[in-house]
């Protein structure tokens, strides 16, 4: 095995690990807050990739604002899947605060829905997002060669999102309250913080990372129904091995996810999904809580 | 000994008598695709409705669980297309794939034996959707996209499986058994130490019960119940692929466990043919592509406005109808299990 060899395959689980990490980082984020499992969060991403292409391919054909399309779309992504996220919170999860099993039957059956509609609306065809031309095409990669240009830009971009929850969380009012929310919400409500509308914002947040998650995810790989029930899989994987709630702990569940399914398709094809179920088995043999998960008090 | 008052033994009796004639007045179509189907698929609901209501845990691998019976009946099927190296007789393969089954069920039970309530639902989800990931992209052992074809299942009696009266009776009995087997179990010292685990973690280890391997052998036995249901599931299906144990067919199980009443062995039956009903009927209402809309509402609906299901439902009606006030069962509903419960 060659070292530019094993350096592609790493480096293609790196930009597989960068997009888990977008999309789990939502469903972490939720969790950690409100204890609410969002068996939904697939198809987030689902919406997100399929308003962002609506809007999209008209924009792409016409003349006008064709180099914006890419970005536009990505907006109406988010927008989309945040604003989704704001109703089923403020609906149905808000008012069932603390029943988490509850919680999850409700997004379950939302899920549902929503990919029957997505399919009545959308119907099934697969479809890929073109990269604006300033991120399309190879560039050279020392000891590599060419390589995409955008999933490089997806390592990037998931650097952003961790830096930017991360400043989030630790160096602002939102993340101070979002932070004394995680250990004790009752408290936090009798300091006279309005913990309904901190929910819905987060959940909001989550949400949108999941859109922002399907338009790229849907740049880099063509775009399929079904998709929703493998990231839902992989949201659940990346934060049961990382630690649920944790941002760093999300970062180092994707990066082992993503080189786990990487290598493992290089090593033994039709086996690799079971190099996953190891590796999660494994984890919480020894850490139940997961890597950099705290232990519930 | 299974505890039942005389009125419900009577009850029983009475219901599946009328099951046994039932051949008499329905036809066949019924018989097969409505009752029948609903007793098999009850019966994986049922493996998911004991673990939730005895042990409380929302497993999701059932499905995952009774897929791996059908696989491995597939597999060792003398009909099978392709057929595999080591066929043999289904009276063979038959026991041979509930025993797989309940291995399985041992094994999720082992992997999520630290893990409760939530992250518990998780961990078997993902378990279950990995699984049928696995099955559809292994050619060698599990034949793809595919699946694996033309499992008829025994002749009975010199008639073949798929007769309705053979398919019907043969679901009808396994499902009687598996029910009645449930009730048995949970009145026995192992069934009572389970609910002691569901109602309280550590002052059953405190006492000194090995809760870890209680907790196992409830997944192995759910495991024994589910691979029954599932050997039938790939009888009644002529055959196995990966969607029939992918993420929807999933979330189907826990619908009809979840829309019949988590509370009650029997919910799991109503509620698999409640959705055996809207799923044969749902195209003369709104059209048969838009199905899994109208689940998913009713569903939502179910949980919503009564997390107990329709058997919650039947309770509370007769609670108000004997003028006792409305409040039993529901605070065992599934979805009040909330984190309070000894942690």
């Amino acid at each position: 095995m060659s070292l530019q060899f094993f350096l592609i395959v790493t480096l293609n689980g790196l930009t597989l690990a960068s997009l888990y990490f977008i999309v789990a980082s939502g469903f972490s984020l939720i969790f950690g807050l409100m204890r609410t499992v969002n068996m939904a969060h697939g198809s987030l991403y689902m919406v997100g990739a399929y308003v962002g292409f609506a809007v999209f391919d008209p924009l792409y054909a016409s003349n006008t604002w064709g180099s914006q399309a890419w970005l536009i779309a990505i907006v109406a992504g988010i927008l989309a899947a945040a604003l989704l996220g704001l109703f089923m919170q403020v609906a149905f999860l808000g008012w069932m605060q603390g029943q988490e099993l509850r919680q999850a039957l409700v997004t379950i059956g939302l899920s549902i829905i929503i990919a029957d509609q997505l399919l009545a609306r959308f119907g099934g065809n697969p479809f890929q997002f073109f990269a604006p031309d300033m991120l399309f095409g190879p560039v050279q990669v020392p000891f590599i060669g060419r390589y995409p240009v955008f999933r490089l830009f997806q390592v990037g971009l998931a650097v952003a999102v961790g830096i930017g929850l991360w400043l989030l969380l630790n160096k602002t009012k939102l993340g101070i309250i979002v932070r004394a929310g995680v250990d004790d919400r009752q408290m936090l409500a009798a300091c006279g913080v309005n913990v309904p509308l901190v929910a819905a914002t987060v959940f909001a947040l989550g949400a949108g990372l999941a859109g922002l998650g399907g338009v790229i995810g849907a740049t880099a790989q063509p775009m399929a129904l079904g998709v929703d029930a493998r990231f839902l899989l992989m949201s659940l994987v990346v934060v049961i091995v990382g630690g649920m709630g944790s941002i760093g702990g999300t970062a180092l569940g994707a990066v082992l996810i993503g080189l786990a399914e990487q290598w493992g398709q290089v090593l033994f094809p039709t086996y690799s999904v079971i190099l996953t179920f190891v590796i999660m088995a494994s984890v919480l043999a020894v850490w139940p809580q997961g890597l950099l998960g705290r232990k519930p008090v | 000994m299974i505890m039942m008052s005389t009125r419900q033994w009577a009850l029983t009796g009475l219901g599946v008598a009328i099951l046994m004639v039932l051949p008499l007045l329905l036809h066949n179509f019924w018989l097969v695709n409505i009752m029948g189907r609903a007793m098999v698929y009850g019966v994986v609901a049922l493996s998911l409705t004991f673990l939730a209501h005895y042990g409380g845990f929302i497993s999701l691998a059932q499905t995952m669980v009774a897929g791996i019976a059908g696989y491995a009946v597939a597999m060792m099927a003398p009909t099978a297309i392709p057929l595999s190296t080591m066929a043999m007789p289904y009276a063979l393969a038959i026991p041979l794939a509930v025993l797989a089954a309940t291995l399985a069920g041992a094994l999720v039970g082992l992997i999520a034996v630290n893990t409760r309530e939530i992250y518990l639902l998780m961990i078997t989800l993902a378990l279950a959707v990995g699984f049928s990931l696995f099955a559809q992209s292994n050619i060698t052992w599990f034949r793809g996209y595919e699946g694996i074809r033309n499992i008829v299942g025994p002749e009975v009696f010199g008639l073949p499986f798929r007769t309705p009266m053979v398919f019907y009776y043969s679901a009808l009995i396994v499902a009687v058994l598996m029910y009645l087997l449930v009730l048995y179990v949970v009145r026995t010292p192992f069934g009572l130490v389970l609910q002691a685990i569901r109602d309280s973690n550590r002052r059953t280890a405190a006492i000194g019960f090995n809760v870890a391997l209680h907790r196992i052998a409830a997944f192995a036995l759910a495991g024994f119940i589910a691979g029954w249901g599932g050997v039938l599931i790939t009888f009644y299906n002529i055959g196995i692929t990966p969607s029939s144990i992918g993420l929807w067919a999933t979330v189907a199980v826990l619908i009809m466990a979840v829309i019949g009443g988590l509370g009650h062995p029997l919910g799991a039956f109503i509620g698999a043919l409640i959705y055996a009903l809207m799923d044969t009927f749902a195209s003369t209402i709104i059209g048969h592509d838009r199905f899994n809309t109208l689940i998913g509402l009713v569903f939502l609906s179910i949980v919503l406005l009564s997390p107990d299901g329709v058997w919650g439902i039947g309770e509370r009606l007769k609670a108000t109808l004997q003028g006792k006030g409305s409040k039993p069962a529901v605070e065992e509903a599934a979805g009040n299990e909330t984190a309070d419960r000894g942690s």
